[in-house]
């Protein structure tokens, strides 16, 4: 019962932080006042939820709050614990990190109230028990997170992004409302309990999947809906962005699996192959668009729908093995996607904090103009190199850990009866191989061509490590992406409430297994171990360094570049992000972006400079969005004739909809 | 005493794979220079050049960070860690439970990883070339690799090579359509990812044809040392593979004894030899392709790996 309290006392808190923000916003002290009160109250909640996590009974609440004599329901349960530990840990990084990063602020007055009350607007959502609750703290979410993308809103390229997102976040939301709609049936059912005790026709079942699907699908960023987010999560702060990549998504993941599996209760097997088609192109074209950007920020965003997808696809198959009756093999595809969730909260907050520290300092996004800060800021290229490896699914860091799961679920696979599943899990465990080679690549070329290589502009040449707060955030978010691949057992053993209560199994107890290492289902089928490789690994460094300096040789001596004899003093010669993504563009890039090269030769004699000119096109804004964009233009343009006529006619047609309305009532009875 | 043994066994193995692989290297170049009617380098030639580099100054570029001093090392190390978590002469020893495929192919994954980040370090254009080619390449292989996995984990019911090579020589694998696209898909892989011809050259010093050569232009002495001896080790590791997984005859098992072990070590020996000269023999056979042919050659793999697993979703008997 406590926990529920302490959470809701921490929301009021971050509610009156974002109150008293607007009056104070403009002294000097407030950011350190607004973030170090979110501080508080993110880690107060995050304890509560943590406090929580051991106990298997989930605690009610009503508030008199809300639609008068329904009032607000609210419910922990351990699927919404371990979703709160997500945001408010998120949360509390952000704070952190904000607490030195928000100081650099042009405009606190249009980020300082909006922030608390996004976060606690995420909280709310992940507590909500009933529709409205539900919705309302949803809608709340979004336009906080909305005027927080606008806050800079004098750069046409963010209006223009925060456009598009509302469009998008209203969409969705009109999506779930619906979903609720269908859910609640005819005696308007509203509250989760009913819901969730309700018998649903196979009709209903799957129109409402398709609108969660859509509507939580266009929060998360599923491929097609995820043209909004590349635009709107740079556009805004980086301790936001962070926020909104790492943990409104996973806000939207929530949502999901409590649509699926506990409203719904389970689907059928095509069903979840919808699912698990739409989480694979996903995570593929989410890293491929990821790989030809040149905004750090954006790159960053892009490959969060890579992330996204990669959840999909283990809820994809937990939601297969779950309409088979395979529970076991659907607590472990679960365990992979909420431990997913968890790493990607981690790692993805961390860099945005990383690109936030190379904003502040160099003022650049544009990687092309970056270049060397691993000299100029160690610390923040330490931090940021972690949080790259983890991201990239390399072992011994987290990321691995998880997908390494996911692997281990599809290889439960073939056991499935139904060969629509038969033929593309295969295929999705592929696409999902294919994005976690993609992902190392854009992060070679993400922090090999931002911190490594020479500055390519002053302002990188000038640049010097952040302050201790954002380096405190980031190097916390660091340690725990190491503890968490290092210890992936723990995490696991924690996520079992949730997957039990989702899916009535759960994976075996992890922490009895010998030496710490992970078996998810038998020792002869399957076992890693991330301690004992990061052990290994650090000892044979160690010994190969010892022997080396101490019996061979340990001189050193500094020296221009060799580059085959022929360097090349000017820093525009090295290879630039657009360069180094060249050879995947090439092979990927004529099907997916409709890649077209041009060069441009002067002949001989001719002073003019060669150009090489290249075109990309986003196919899903070509076939999806302007077409339909052009459609309601087309409409509205039609429906203007309505505006100006004259009384009479107007007049006229008021008639004409009565008489037609009770036509249709009279029939219709 | 078990725990005595094991971890001798686990530490024979650590060293073997340690030892052998410049020898591998040596006996591969050896063997193409005698088809080739050439002398050739004796075979012991690798280990006195990683002496030789061991022993001299290392020249680093002026602007070298941290990251390039650190990676030769690290590099090595986890090479190291995955070639000696692959079954070579015995299975099951006491650490082999540590990673399965999956994570031994990771483990690769990061080496790359840290290797391609080094080639852009100094902010030369060789090194941008290669790092750019070499991930290239990998986004590619590795999927192709990680189907390659699948089609064995499937048929062998583990992702544990030591579980998976005992299964391979017990008789109930007989002759497998899946095994054998698993088998070319996994030369194909190993070719690529070693930086064989006709994927790059490990002997060019043709600027433009190179992608490994091109990433670690920068490195001299001690670095270099290490890096060719990871180079070696992978090449060791993916012949080990390919032993374990496709000829696993004369494997020892878990707690054998003395002489079975010694059988294990020389067929090993043996079959190391034996893929050597298949090697050298294939490298002297085909020409070296252009680089944007090369994602055609391992699409190839990729689709080959993908149509065993497949074959296997379809029929656990395929």
């Amino acid at each position: 019962m406590y926990p529920v309290i302490v959470i809701l006392w921490s929301v009021a808190a971050l509610f009156c932080t974002a109150v008293l923000a607007v009056g104070i916003a403009r002294r000097p002290t407030a950011s350190t006042i607004v973030y170090g009160t979110s501080l508080v109250a993110a880690s107060i909640a995050l304890a509560a939820a943590f406090a929580h996590f051991g106990d298997a009974s989930p605690a009610s609440l009503a508030l008199p709050l809300g639609l008068p004599w329904l009032g607000a329901h609210f419910r922990l349960d351990a699927l919404s614990a371990l979703f709160l530990a997500v945001v408010n840990l998120g949360g509390a990084g952000a704070s952190l990190y904000a607490l030195g990063y928000g100081a650099h602020e042009p405009l606190p007055g249009r980020v300082l109230p909006f922030f608390p009350a996004f976060l606690g607007g995420m909280n709310l959502v992940v507590l909500a028990d009933d529709a409205f609750t539900f919705l309302l703290c949803w809608e709340f979410m979004s336009l906080t997170s909305w005027a927080l993308v606008m806050a800079h809103h004098r750069i046409a390229q963010n209006r223009q992004a925060g456009y598009v997102y509302l469009v998008m976040a209203g969409f969705g939301t009109l999506a779930l409302l619906l979903a609720f709609g269908m859910l609640a049936g005819n005696d308007g059912a509203y509250g989760f309990a009913a819901m969730r005790q309700s018998v649903h026709t196979p009709l209903v079942n799957t129109l409402v999947l398709a609108l969660v699907l859509i509507g939580v699908g266009s929060k998360a960023g599923i491929v097609p809906l995820h043209a909004w987010l590349p635009l709107a999560h740079p556009a805004a702060p980086s301790h936001v962005s962070a926020l909104m990549s790492g943990v409104m998504t996973k806000v939207a993941v929530y949502a999901f699996i409590r649509f699926a599996f506990d409203l719904l209760g389970g689907s059928d097997w095509w069903q979840s192959m919808t699912v698990l088609v739409f989480g694979g192109a996903t995570a593929v074209l989410g890293v491929l668009y990821a790989l030809m950007q040149h905004d750090l920020k954006r790159l960053l965003a892009y490959h969060t729908v890579e992330n996204i997808g990669i959840i999909y696809i283990g809820l994809g198959l937990a939601l297969a093995f779950q309409a088979n009756g395979m529970n076991a093999a659907a607590a472990l595809a679960l365990t992979a996607a909420l431990f997913h969730v968890i790493n990607h909260s981690l790692f993805k907050s961390l860099l945005f904090f990383g690109a936030g520290a190379v904003l502040t300092s160099t003022g650049e996004r544009d990687m092309e103009r970056l270049g060397g800060l691993i000299r100029r800021m160690p610390y923040t290229s330490f931090a940021f190199l972690v949080g790259c490896v983890a991201i990239s699914a390399l072992p011994p860091l987290n990321g691995f850990a998880s997908e390494w799961l996911t692997f281990q679920a599809i290889l439960q696979s073939p056991e499935l009866p139904q060969w629509g599943l038969k033929l593309i899990v295969p295929a999705v465990g592929g696409v999902l191989a294919l994005s976690a080679a993609l992902a190392a690549a854009c992060f070679v070329k993400a922090f090999g061509i931002t911190f490594l290589g020479r500055p390519r502009s002053p302002a990188a040449e000038e640049a010097c490590d952040v302050d201790r707060f954002s380096l405190t955030a980031m190097f916390g978010l660091a340690g725990l992406c190491l503890l968490a691949g290092i210890l992936p057992g723990v995490v696991i053993d924690a996520l079992a409430p949730a997957t039990l209560s989702m899916v009535g199994e759960r994976m075996p107890e992890q922490i009895g297994v010998a030496w710490l290492s992970i078996v998810p289902v038998a020792e002869s089928r399957s076992s890693y171990n991330g301690l004992l490789v990061f052990l290994f690994v650090a000892f044979s460094a160690s010994l190969a360094v010892f022997v080396i300096h101490r019996f061979a040789s340990r001189e050193l001596r500094r020296a221009p570049a060799w580059d085959c004899g022929f360097p090349e003093p000017s820093t525009r010669t090295q290879y630039t992000a657009g360069g180094f993504a060249q050879p995947i563009r090439r092979v990927f890039g004529t099907l997916v972006f409709q890649s077209s090269e041009r060069i441009e030769m002067p002949p001989p004699g001719d002073l003019r400079p060669a150009r090489l000119q290249v075109q990309l096109r986003d196919l899903i804004w070509d076939v999806l969005y302007m077409p339909l964009a052009g459609f309601v233009n087309a409409a509205a343009s039609w429906l203007d004739r309505f505006q100006f006529l004259t009384i009479r006619r107007y007049l006229g047609l008021v008639f004409l909809t009565l008489v037609s309305l009770l036509m249709m009532l009279a029939v219709w009875l | 005493m078990a725990l005595i043994a094991g971890l001798l066994a686990q530490g024979l193995q650590m060293a073997l794979v340690l030892l052998l692989a410049p020898l591998l290297t040596g006996f591969v170049r050896k063997i193409r220079a005698r088809l080739q009617r050439r002398l050739g380098p004796p075979v012991l030639q690798p280990y006195r050049d990683l002496y030789r580099l061991l022993r001299k100054e290392a020249v680093l570029a002026e602007n070298a960070s941290w990251l390039f001093r650190v990676t030769p090392y690290l590099v090595f190390a986890v090479t190291w860690v995955a070639a000696s978590l692959v079954p070579t002469f015995a299975s099951g020893l006491i650490f082999s439970w540590t990673a399965d495929l999956i994570a031994i192919i990771a483990l690769l994954g990061s080496a790359r990883f840290f290797l391609a980040l080094a080639g852009l370090d100094i902010g030369t254009s060789f090194g941008g070339i290669g790092s750019s080619r070499e991930v290239m390449i990998a986004s590619v292989a590795e999927p192709a690799m990680l189907l390659i996995v699948f089609s064995l984990a499937l048929v062998a019911g583990s992702t544990q090579l030591s579980n998976v090579a005992e299964f391979m020589a017990s008789p109930e694998v007989g002759l497998r359509v899946s095994l054998g696209l698993a088998l070319i898909a996994l030369i194909m892989v190993g070719i690529a990812e070693n930086g064989r011809i006709p994927i790059d050259n490990p002997a060019t010093h043709l600027e433009l044809t190179m992608v490994h050569e091109a990433m670690v232009l920068e490195y001299s002495g001690r670095h270099l040392a290490m890096i060719e001896l990871a180079a070696s080790m992978k090449l060791l590791l993916y012949l080990s593979l390919l032993a374990c997984l496709f000829v696993p005859w004369g494997l020892a098992t878990e707690g054998a004894s003395i002489s079975a072990y010694a059988v294990g070590l020389s067929s090993y020996i043996g079959k190391l030899a034996g893929g050597g000269v298949l090697l050298a023999i294939f490298e002297l056979a085909v020409a070296k392709m252009r680089v944007f042919r090369v994602p055609e050659f391992l699409g190839a793999a990729l689709m080959l790996g993908l149509l065993g697993t497949l074959l296997l979703f379809l029929s656990r008997g395929l």
